[in-house]
């Protein structure tokens, strides 16, 4: 360990010359499909999740023109039960998670001082995979074969009986791709997060999107396997007559159920406990104090994620299950909003304390509060049993779930956006713009989702392709539909924003909002090496807590791709390790995996036939290098 | 047509309906302070004192009363919903008749059980109860997961193949009250309701009576003319209609259809235009369902079957 300063200007030049070299990133097609840093996977990672999320919106809007006005015609039953499908399963599958994936393999390794994601190859893997997996979803829609047994897919409407066709099997499939590539990214979070955190940043100082990330990737680790084991048992019983779900046969419909919930409710946590991180992040740097109540904010999230595994039968209340089994499952429903009332508190606090700049990403912030805590309420009506025998599967559970989900996580994430988005790019987003999109998306969030509740409690059932007109319902539809409108122009302000300003918008700088963590000490955008010097932290805030002349890690060869492993409680120095290089392999691998997933769509020899090629790419890919 | 669970016309719904107001009230009241404590935390004016240790200090005794509040107040709810819970689970008084529910894609048969085998009928779509008692529902689907709600008398209860479950109603007041498949079940799970009609003993027993009885001789020649043409074309491969030759269980039995308030699962209000319509070209109303059109009838043997539909009360 030395100063930065006591780094001559010679050696500087000659590290930072031989580090461009070595982290080079590779140019060409072959070149662009092997890259494994973590900042190209992180940027594809996004923009690919944002284009799935703006398909999926179109299909809320089709959606939402169909039931403008009682026994609209506009789309009939068949078509709109695959959109209902595709929108769901494409937001939670194929938006919202990859989303946050993407924003925790950019950061992380920036906010803890690495030089890349633990694992890059598989990185690599994950992202392809990923993108495999939505193109074939969307592409099943073009063909008129997507799946419409809704993105929850209850046997036996999804079984081999009353599902004939190839519709109920791509969702299944659909969700081993994303299983897959989400695993993947959870498992190099969690390695990265332990393993790769610079000197100094013992636990206690890791930033607070850090831990958020950190506890959604162990959500994903123990929350994937349920939702896996219920869509292979599906495709078994739809492909070769297996009888898990079959009650003629000793099966058991309830059982998908429980496997799906016990996967499904963490999913709600695993797309919100990032968007918290971000929302800390923010008013951090918003308020240029700490948050209030660091070990408070760390504890919730922590407890959020266990507390998500105990709440799934709350999906369930109706289907007849012991009463005292029951109310277990409401009292854990309940308790989960401590730990998030908590950090609602929290930062309000911080709020009080600090001085706020009402800039676009404090708006989204303060937005994310009005939205959240109101959601927040209602999941907290629907956690009790007899409330939820009537609202359950109403539009009041429709309104509750994009309270949280678009309030609680899109909201947060749009902030972040105009958060990082300097660093991404280098480029700064309009502000004023910023601003009228904020004003416009929610706006048009509440005018769609706000009457949804009594839609719900005049009966509206969820899941309808219309409605009588004298159940009366027309009114606050329409109403909701002309806030999908607003919501719409909204989405389009925000790409416009981010298009033209990363064309023309006005350059950064390294720390544009006066930022705590370490990812404002670097150049924006990161060089691909990330951080000249490995730095070493001394403080909870990095960014803000440095010395003068601030230490660094020496002794870490630049002339390869050496990193510093160090330990999980203290990051003390540990091993130096050299990186894999990029490399084609995972490319390739994950061809032969989407083939093979594709392929055991229609027939099961595609698990042997797939093996041979999968296990020669897996070869390619972990081949001994020459050390130089 | 009212379908709102705020319109409570039975014990379980009113019982659910006041655990509703209660709860949405505290939320309410909760959501207005928390909106204000942060509009003043943002507005308020900054003092010299706000970065002291002190500050931090009150701030966490502020955070960590808020959050005992929180719990009091979850706590509270546990309460009050397990104690409306335990009223719903159970009938109050003792049961006076047991109906069996069984649901099709997408239609809801309704099976008054009795001693005498040949006491016992159906009447899909349309569940008859007597007022101010309380009626136990065997539910069980045959083909797909469906769910068994009327907001205005009780919450859901899931019909899953393979388990039989029970839940009750009850309505204090007569009147019809519609009910709607509430769980997700294909195709046309938006055009699977039904009505529930709850009537004064008399008038339920007077209607059970006439339940009982197998179809009516056709009144009139068209209708004579309607019966021929049930019996000899596709309408007796799925229907039942007792005291005929037609006996199969696909699709509804039409014993009374002609007493129904609606037909095709609550979709079309029971005139004369609905049947012509609905046997005429089902598929144009429901698309995917078992029904198939008839376009190939004659019009004087669709208008006859018409009449004899109508004929059967």
């Amino acid at each position: 360990m030395s100063t930065a300063t006591s780094i001559s200007a010679d050696q500087e030049a000659r590290i930072k010359a031989e580090l461009e070299q070595s982290w080079a990133v590779p140019r060409g097609l072959i070149g662009w499909l092997s890259v494994v840093d973590h900042r190209s996977i992180g940027r594809r990672y996004l923009v690919t999740a944002f284009v799935f999320f703006v398909l999926a919106g179109v299909l809320a809007a089709l959606m939402r023109i169909q039931l403008a006005f009682p026994e609209n015609t506009f789309i009939g039953p068949d078509l709109y039960n695959q959109l209902f499908t595709v929108h769901g399963t494409a937001m939670m599958f194929l938006f919202a998670v990859p989303v946050m994936d993407a924003m925790a393999i950019y950061l992380v390794p920036l906010m803890v001082g690495a030089r890349n994601v633990a694992f890059p190859r598989l990185n690599t893997f994950s992202y392809f995979v990923y993108l495999f997996g939505g193109v074939m979803l969307f592409v099943t829609l073009l063909l008129n074969t997507a799946p419409d047994v809704g993105w929850f897919s209850y046997v036996p409407l999804a079984g081999p009986d009353y599902s004939p066709g190839k519709r109920a099997d791509f969702w299944a499939q659909l969700i081993t791709f994303t299983e897959v590539a989400t695993l993947a990214v959870a498992v190099e979070i969690v390695a990265t997060v332990f393993k790769m955190r610079a000197p100094g940043m013992s636990l206690n100082r890791m930033p607070l999107f850090v831990w958020a990330m950190l506890v959604m990737a162990f959500m994903v680790i123990f929350a994937m396997p349920a939702v896996v084991t219920s869509s292979s048992f599906l495709l078994l019983d739809r492909l070769v007559g297996t009888h898990f779900y079959n009650p003629a046969e000793g099966g058991d419909a309830l059982l998908f159920q429980h496997l799906f919930w016990f996967f499904g409710h963490p999913e709600v946590y695993i797309i919100f406990v990032p968007a918290l991180g971000m929302v800390s992040a923010i008013v951090t740097a918003f308020t240029r104090r700490p948050v209030v109540g660091y070990t408070a904010m760390v504890l919730a999230l922590v407890a959020t994620g266990f507390v998500g595994f105990s709440l799934w039968v709350h999906h369930m209340f109706a289907t007849g299950l012991p009463q005292l089994g029951l109310t277990y499952f409401t009292a854990a429903s309940m308790i989960i909003a401590i730990p998030s009332g908590v950090q609602i508190f929290c930062w309000i606090a911080s709020l009080w304390r600090g001085r706020p700049r009402f800039h676009t990403p404090l708006l989204f912030v303060l937005g994310f509060i009005a939205i959240f805590v109101l959601g927040g309420l209602s999941g907290v009506t629907l956690a009790s049993v007899p409330f939820n025998l009537q609202v359950h599967d109403t539009y009041y559970v429709v309104a509750h779930f994009h309270y949280v989900l678009l309030g609680g996580a899109v909201f947060p994430l749009i902030g972040g956006i105009y958060y990082w988005f300097p660093k991404i790019t280098g480029r700064m987003m309009s502000d004023a713009l910023g601003k009228a999109n904020f004003w416009v998306l929610f706006a048009g969030f509440n005018i769609t989702f706000f009457p949804m509740h009594f839609l719900g409690f005049q009966g509206m059932p969820r899941r309808v392709y219309t409605y009588p007109a004298e159940m009366g319902w027309g009114t606050l539809n329409l109403i909701s539909t002309a806030g999908a409108v607003l919501l719409l122009l909204g989405g389009i302000l925000f790409l416009y924003n981010a298009v033209r300003s990363y064309v023309a918008g006005p350059a950064a700088g390294d720390d544009p909002w006066g930022g705590d963590s370490l990812e404002w000490t670097i150049p924006s955008p990161p060089p691909v090496y990330n951080f000249l010097h490995i730095p070493v932290v001394e403080g909870r805030h990095a960014g803000w807590d440095r010395s003068p002349d601030p230490p660094v890690v020496t002794g870490i060869r630049s002339d390869c791709r050496e990193v510093l492993v160090t330990d999980v409680m203290d990051a003390e120095p540990d091993n130096k390790v050299e990186f894999p290089s990029p490399t084609i392999w995972p490319f390739a691998c994950a061809v032969v995996t989407s083939l093979f997933f594709i392929g055991s769509v229609f027939t099961p020899w595609a698990v042997p036939v797939a093996a041979v090629p999968l296990a020669v790419t897996l070869i390619g890919w972990f081949w001994p290098r020459d050390r130089p | 047509v009212s379908q709102a669970m705020f319109d409570p016309k039975g014990p379980a719904a009113a019982e659910i309906a006041t655990l509703g107001w209660v709860l949405l009230g505290v939320c309410v009241v909760i959501y207005v302070a928390v909106l204000g404590g942060l509009a003043w935390s943002l507005t308020r004016r900054r003092l010299a004192s706000d970065d002291s240790p002190q500050t931090a200090g009150r701030l966490g005794v502020v955070i960590t009363s808020l959050a005992v509040l929180t719990t009091v107040v979850l706590i509270a709810f546990v309460a009050v919903s397990a104690s409306a819970g335990r009223g719903l689970t159970s009938p109050t008084g003792p049961g006076a008749l047991t109906v069996d529910v069984v649901s099709y894609q997408w239609w809801w048969d309704f099976r008054y059980r009795d001693v005498t085998p040949s006491d016992v009928f159906s009447s899909p779509n349309e569940l008859h109860i007597p007022v101010g008692v309380p009626v136990v529902l065997n539910v069980q689907s045959r083909d797909v997961i469906h769910s068994f709600w009327v907001p205005n008398l009780h919450g859901k209860r899931d019909l899953i193949p393979g388990i039989v479950t029970h839940t009750w109603i009850q309505a204090d007041a007569p009147g019809v009250y519609r009910g709607q498949c509430a769980e997700f079940c294909g195709h046309q799970h938006s055009k699977m309701a039904f009505t529930v009609v709850a009537q004064p003993m008399g008038e339920f027993l007077e209607w059970v009576a006439r339940q009982r009885l197998p179809a009516a001789e056709p009144p009139d020649a068209a209708s004579r003319r309607g019966r021929d043409v049930f019996l000899a074309t596709t309408c007796a491969t799925c229907h039942t209609v007792r005291g005929t030759d037609a006996g199969s269980r696909i699709g509804p039995e039409l014993t009374h259809v002609g007493s129904r308030l609606t037909i095709a699962a609550g979709t079309l209000r029971s005139t004369r235009d609905s049947f012509r319509r609905w046997v005429r070209d089902a598929q144009a109303i429901k698309p995917g369902s078992r029904m198939p059109a008839h376009q190939h009838l004659s019009m004087t043997d669709l208008e006859s079957v018409v009449s004899y539909l109508r004929s059967l009360r």
